[in-house]
């Protein structure tokens, strides 16, 4: 594994059982530990910031600076808040659903590279476990919502499992297309294999990646449900959907899960289409090779900005579209998404035979640069155009608001 | 070996952190339960029993959806590992495997086992 | 003892202790929750037999999608699902329970011992190779069964098939009483 793990190697080798329990203890699993309290507590001090100056407001100001502990002091606050198991509630699946909530997006962690060596466990198989291990998210939903003894629940419940299972096969074929492009499960693999400047990224690789990332992006929205798939838990239909009659830390523990499988969504697209943790400019990262510490340093910045990005455009969705249908979700699934990836999947594969990998040589690193201004010069025309057909728009309904606001505040 | 003993120390510990944090917070927090506070939440009404089989089949066709596209993607993952070394011939099996599915996911499109009513 | 050994006897008996769940618990629903936990021990075999890809498979397709479609069955099918246990309907006969579980462990016990048994690799050694399994899995499916290969994707067309016949008959029905 290398330098990082030096300490870990020695203890597995020659510490016996319980050194190395220990070994694998103190260098992996506390740092991650640490490492995930702080993206959930983070991605929801976040949230409130990002939905609040989405709405105009200021959002938590109070506790620390710009209220950055306000998550902290609700955590705690959550703490001394009573335990209750609703009556008639499953005791023993009611304790058990949040464990196996938090337990699916934790572990995926163990899959995610912060860097070259920044890694827990480097599985062959690294992106059909992300798959797999999905999956026991939607039974931890099943099994909150049928112990609560509530009907919102369960439909909520029910609502989930389905979304989470369909999403998962669109989410999976653009997991193939990376797979087939990289010629590896491993996530460590697939970064290495985008390594070079930044059209070399499996974004721009070929003209179809544009449309998985967007599948993959689509699909894990829908994986953690999120809006505009948040009909799970759908407020104004389904009180609050499978956690209606979880409080205190057993809510806590959902709502750590939910931004903490945000996160690692987040991560996993930046490790499959974004370069992981390079920085695209090919220079720089060869000379960040040279140097185990800082290598892993400004990769795991790198890593941590790509993913945060990808957070923030979660939010930014959120609190600009309304939830969708309950059909309309399905038909979005079974009707576009999956069909689109198996074309966008054979196609890409075509691709990758016709004009071979940039890293085999061929003609295909050729292409990279030319696709790579394509997508650019694209994406600022069509944002440009977007800012200029809104702001007008958005700026005189605003100056309306404020003007009825003021006079029906002078009428009262 | 060392890389399933990272998967196993983390299950473990996010199995740990979450049952820790409840039991915590059962031991901190004040115990006062009344009938009301009990009762399942129904917008404030007597909660009344689900009704019976209430869940609809459409459902259960989705899962069984589900499970279909997923053994089929669990023959792609060996397939895209494999692949730069395959060349023609893999990619030709692979169009033959899609394609055979293809024609079922078109015929079940037009019976509409994907309508979602 | 060995590491590997300790972890081997832990997943077996995370394994048999749930499938005795399955069969004792009385709710139906904690039965599928018991299977959850003897899946996931199999799993865990399956891995420590150096057969990581079909682990995750069994993760993938029986705890993501076997057991969501059992959950999804009960939930049809069940009169009262939150406080009913299995034990009002005692009229089944042992008689049959008993047949069906011999014949099956008659059918496990010929495929048990009907097979040659690779024991150099994996726990046999004490040490787990390691190895990736994912690529002479598919170098496998795609040279030397490669026409079993073709034939999963007929019996999949078979499926898909079978789920359009099911939702035509439904609408057909619904409109038939409409």
């Amino acid at each position: 594994m290398g330098d990082f793990f030096t300490l870990v190697d020695w203890a597995v080798e020659d510490a016996g059982f319980w050194g190395r329990l220990i070994g694998v203890v103190a260098v992996w699993a506390v740092p991650i530990t640490v490492w995930v309290s702080v993206v959930g507590l983070f991605s929801i001090w976040l949230e409130r910031k990002v939905s609040a100056h989405i709405q105009c407001r200021l959002g938590p100001m109070e506790v620390g600076p710009h209220g950055a502990l306000q998550t902290l002091a609700d955590g705690i606050k959550l703490l001394a808040k009573e335990d209750i198991i609703p009556q008639g509630a499953d005791r023993f699946l009611f304790a058990l659903a949040p464990i196996l909530s938090f337990v699916g997006s934790f572990v995926v962690f163990a899959v995610v590279p912060f860097g070259p060596h920044l890694i827990i466990a480097d599985l062959n198989l690294g992106i059909y476990f992300l798959a797999a291990i999905g999956s026991i998210e939607a039974i931890g939903v099943i099994a909150a919502g049928w112990a609560s003894n509530n009907k919102w629940s369960v439909f909520g419940a029910v609502r989930a499992a389905t979304q989470v299972v369909s999403y998962e096969i669109p989410l999976s074929l653009s997991l193939v297309t990376i797979a087939c492009l990289a010629g590896t499960l491993s996530t460590i693999g697939i970064v290495e294999s985008q390594a070079g400047w930044i059209w070399n990224w499996f974004l721009f690789r070929n003209p179809f990646m544009v449309i998985s990332f967007l599948i993959f992006y689509i699909a894990s929205l829908a994986e953690c449900k999120r809006a505009p798939f948040d009909l799970p838990e759908a407020e104004s239909e389904l009180v609050s959907g499978f956690h209606t009659e979880y409080s205190g830390m057993r809510f806590a523990i959902f709502f750590l899960a939910e931004y903490a499988a945000m996160y690692v969504v987040s991560a996993m697209g930046a490790v499959l289409f974004l370069g992981g943790w390079y920085t695209g400019i090919e220079p720089l990262d060869s000379w960040l090779t040279t140097s185990p510490v800082l290598g892993n340093v400004v990769g795991a910045l790198a890593i941590i900005t790509k993913a945060f990005f990808l957070v923030f455009v979660q939010m930014w969705l959120r609190w600009t579209l309304p939830r969708i249908r309950l059909d309309q979700m399905m038909y979005l699934c079974f009707k576009v998404l999956v069909p689109v990836g198996m074309v966008v999947f054979m196609a890409a594969a075509f691709w990758q035979g016709v004009f071979g990998a940039p890293d085999l040589g061929g003609l295909g690193s050729k292409f990279g640069l030319a696709w790579f201004v394509v997508v650019v010069v694209g994406t600022t025309l069509w944002v440009k155009k977007t800012i200029r057909r809104t702001k007008g728009y958005a700026s005189a309904n605003f100056l309306e608001h404020q003007a009825r606001l003021g006079h029906d505040v002078g009428v009262s | 070996m060392n890389e399933h003993t990272g998967i196993a120390v983390a299950l473990v510990l996010a199995g740990v952190i979450a049952g820790g944090m409840v039991w915590l917070a059962s031991i901190l927090g004040k115990k006062n339960p009344t009938p009301g506070k009990l009762a399942p939440f129904e917008c404030g009404n007597e909660p009344i029993a689900l009704p019976t089989g209430r869940l609809a089949i459409k459902f259960y066709m989705t899962a069984i959806l589900f499970i279909l596209f997923d053994v089929e993607l669990v023959f792609l993952y060996p397939w895209a590992v494999l692949y730069r070394d395959l060349g023609v011939l893999g990619l030709t099996e692979m169009f033959i495997f899609l394609g055979v599915l293809l024609v079922g996911f078109v015929y079940a499109w037009d019976n509409g086992a994907l309508e979602w009513k | 003892m060995e590491f590997e050994t300790i972890v081997f006897y832990a997943l077996a008996v995370a394994t048999v202790i749930p499938a005795f769940g399955v069969m004792m618990a009385k709710d139906i629903v904690r039965v599928a929750f018991w299977l959850l936990a003897s899946l996931s021990g199999v799993a865990g075999l399956f891995i420590m037999l150096d057969a990581d890809f079909l682990g995750v498979t069994q993760v993938l397709v029986y705890i993501g999608g076997i057991l969501v479609l059992i959950l999804f069955g009960i939930m049809m099918t069940h009169r009262d699902p939150v406080l009913v246990s299995a034990d009002d309907d005692r009229r089944r006969s042992p008689f049959t329970g008993l047949l069906v579980s011999l014949m099956t462990f008659g059918a496990l016990m010929g495929v048990i011992l009907g097979t040659g048994w690779n024991v150099s690799g994996g726990l046999a050694n004490g040490k787990l190779s390691g190895e990736p399994t994912a690529a002479p899995l598919g170098k496998a499916l795609l040279t030397d069964y490669v026409l079993p290969f073709e034939i999963v994707s007929v019996l999949l067309l078979v499926v898909l098939c079978g789920a359009a016949y099911i939702a035509r008959r439904g609408k057909d029905e619904e409109a038939s009483n409409a």
